[in-house]
């Protein structure tokens, strides 16, 4: 089992889900980052106020998966979170240890959906 | 013969300045003025957050540039001596505009007044293409329509030019602001393309409630632009006062009722647009109709207006806040019912329409409409054309899917100051920079 951490652009979400959901991977988390990848700053004035905005707005995926589902997982999000330009994201992947599913009390493999590849 | 007030009150009443009346018209003009920041409520509430003050910017910026164009050439075209297709050009540069009647109230407080509404009109053109047209090119696009195609109709409608001859009744601006902008906004959806989300992603609005705070406030600032009118402190302006009090509210239960039949609830948003095509309807036929026959025609008006909107959002045309659907079909809705409603026992200035035995009167009626439409169209189509030609309408994808207030405007609708990092101007171009201080990193 892996739980992939994905930093991806807030406005490819949506062709990412959809790759996802095509790749038949459903059990995921996401949630609105501020992220940092040596970007050029964007700048901002407000007034006589000059910033430069060195954290951008990124979605942050994290999906637990079975070993089969790995690349399926990888390739379904880099496929639809690439558009070639500087701040496209990053994919990380990680070894876990455990995984439970609270209704059913199933453990590990059986735990993370979906268990087979297809 | 039948002339609209706003002739009569140009040409007939006694050439002396009515102090009731300008007290009047100074009010109306303030509401008039207040029903641009009231759609930029409207507008801004029903697009994406990353777009929001990119939106209300396009309502704000035709404060500055159109009201600038109306006062130093548009007014002349429309309202000066001129031809049957356009006024003259004796009032350029506000030439010969003083404290002199006309009507009954000064020249320059008509000439503000009128302006507020070329204002607001090429501002509603913006919601068929928020999200995605650049801010230098739209600009361009206000002045220059306001010049080529607003003036013009006002000319033929209010200025004594050929529809004007023809009878054609507009109390308010039915043809000449609702027709004139729901036609551009097709015309400008279609030539500038659908968003890159658009079908593809659900589209939401951002803040409901300022949809709710936009359509009150145009309903408020709609009395002047009604009442007002009747350019007088008169039983007239009080007519067409309460006819835009209440038509819109029969629009408004009708709405919530085909809302309700069709999904079951009574939508927010849909009472809000009920609301303002409810107030399009009525606006060409303020002065000339009875109290019970603006209630009936603000009911028949829901219709339209509201299938054409669902309809239109299963379509390819994107566009994107149904500015036909409510300007546009409100505003052809509204002008043939005036035919239908309207009667000479409300207004001795105006004409009996088809229930007052003058069927005739439609047709007049549906002549103001096809010509509106007609020339709206191609008119705008050019202008953006050779626009087009001379500059890219849209931002890039890449600016679209970063969204137009950062892109655009430098700025952010919600900034929360994190991250951001305070440029210093005095400092050399090496030294760092201190961080800014906003009351989220100061407490840390
Ligand atoms: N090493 C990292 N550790 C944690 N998060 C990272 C790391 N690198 C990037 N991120 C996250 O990914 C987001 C996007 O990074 P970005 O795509 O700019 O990476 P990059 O390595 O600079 O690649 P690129 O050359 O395409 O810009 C960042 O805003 C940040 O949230
Ligand atoms: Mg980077």
């Amino acid at each position: 089992m892996k739980l992939i951490v994905a930093i991806i652009r807030p406005d490819r979400l949506n062709e990412v889900l959809e790759a996802l959901y095509r790749a038949e991977v459903t059990g995921l988390t996401v949630s609105r980052v501020l992220g940092h990848g040596g970007e050029t700053d964007r700048v901002e004035t407000y007034r006589g106020t000059t910033v430069k905005v060195e954290l951008q707005e990124k979605v942050r995926l994290e999906i637990g998966v079975s070993d089969p589902f790995v690349n399926v997982t990888i390739s379904a999000i880099v496929a639809a979170a690439h558009t070639g330009e500087v701040g496209d994201g990053k994919v990380f992947v990680m070894d876990v240890e455990q995984v439970h599913r609270i209704r059913t009390g199933e453990r590990d493999e059986g735990a993370v959906t979906p268990a087979v590849a297809v | 013969m039948t002339r609209p007030p706003l002739l009569l009150a140009l040409q007939d009443a006694a050439p002396a300045v009515v102090p009731a009346d300008t007290a009047w018209m100074l009010v109306a003009t303030a509401l008039v003025l207040l029903m641009t920041p009231a759609l930029a409520f409207f507008y801004g509430g029903l697009v994406r957050s990353k777009n929001s003050l990119n939106t209300m910017m396009m309502s704000f910026a035709a404060l500055g540039v159109v009201g600038i164009v109306w006062a130093l050439a548009a007014y002349s075209l429309a309202f000066s001596e001129g031809n049957a297709l356009i006024g003259g050009t004796a009032n350029f540069f506000l030439n010969g505009i003083g404290l002199e009647a006309q009507g009954t109230i000064p020249q320059i407080l008509f000439l503000i007044y009128q302006g507020t509404f070329a204002i607001i009109t090429a501002a509603l053109i913006s919601g068929a293409v928020v999200e995605r047209m650049r801010f230098g090119p739209y600009v361009a696009f206000i002045a220059l329509w306001t010049l080529l195609v607003y003036a013009p109709m006002a000319h033929w409608v209010w200025g004594g030019g050929w529809l004007m001859t023809r009878g054609v009744l507009d109390f308010a601006g039915g043809t000449v602001v609702h027709i004139n902008a729901g036609v551009s906004a097709l015309v400008a959806a279609l030539v500038l393309g659908v968003r890159k989300d658009y079908g593809r992603q659900a589209i939401l609005p951002h803040n409901v409630p300022f949809v709710l705070l936009g359509a009150g406030l145009l309903w408020f600032g709609w009395f002047g632009f009604n009442g007002g009118s009747a350019l007088a402190a008169n039983e007239l302006a009080a007519l067409a006062f309460s006819n835009t009090a209440l038509a819109p509210m029969a629009t408004l239960v009708v709405w919530v009722f085909l809302d309700y039949f069709r999904t079951g609830r009574a939508t927010a948003v849909g009472g809000a647009t009920a609301i303002v095509v409810g107030l399009v309807a009525i606006t060409p036929a303020a002065g000339f109709v009875s109290p019970s026959a603006a209630l009936l025609l603000g009911g028949i008006a829901a219709l339209p207006s509201y299938f054409v909107i669902v309809a239109r959002s299963r379509t390819r045309l994107d566009d994107s806040l149904d500015v036909f659907a409510g300007h546009g079909i409100g505003g052809i809705t509204g002008a043939l019912l005036t035919g239908v409603f309207a009667e000479k026992a409300w207004n001795a200035a105006g004409a009996d329409g088809l229930l007052a035995g003058n069927p005739a009167q439609l047709v007049t009626q549906a002549l103001g409409v096809g010509s509106a439409i007609v020339y709206s169209a191609v008119a705008t189509f050019a202008l953006l054309k050779v626009l087009g030609f001379v500059t890219a309408l849209r931002a890039a994808p890449r600016t679209e899917g970063m969204g137009m207030d950062v892109s655009q405007h430098g700025e952010e609708a919600y900034a929360s100051g994190e991250g951001s990092i305070l440029v210093i101007h005095e400092a050399g171009p090496d030294s760092t920079p201190a961080p800014v201080l906003t009351p989220q990193t100061a407490a840390r």
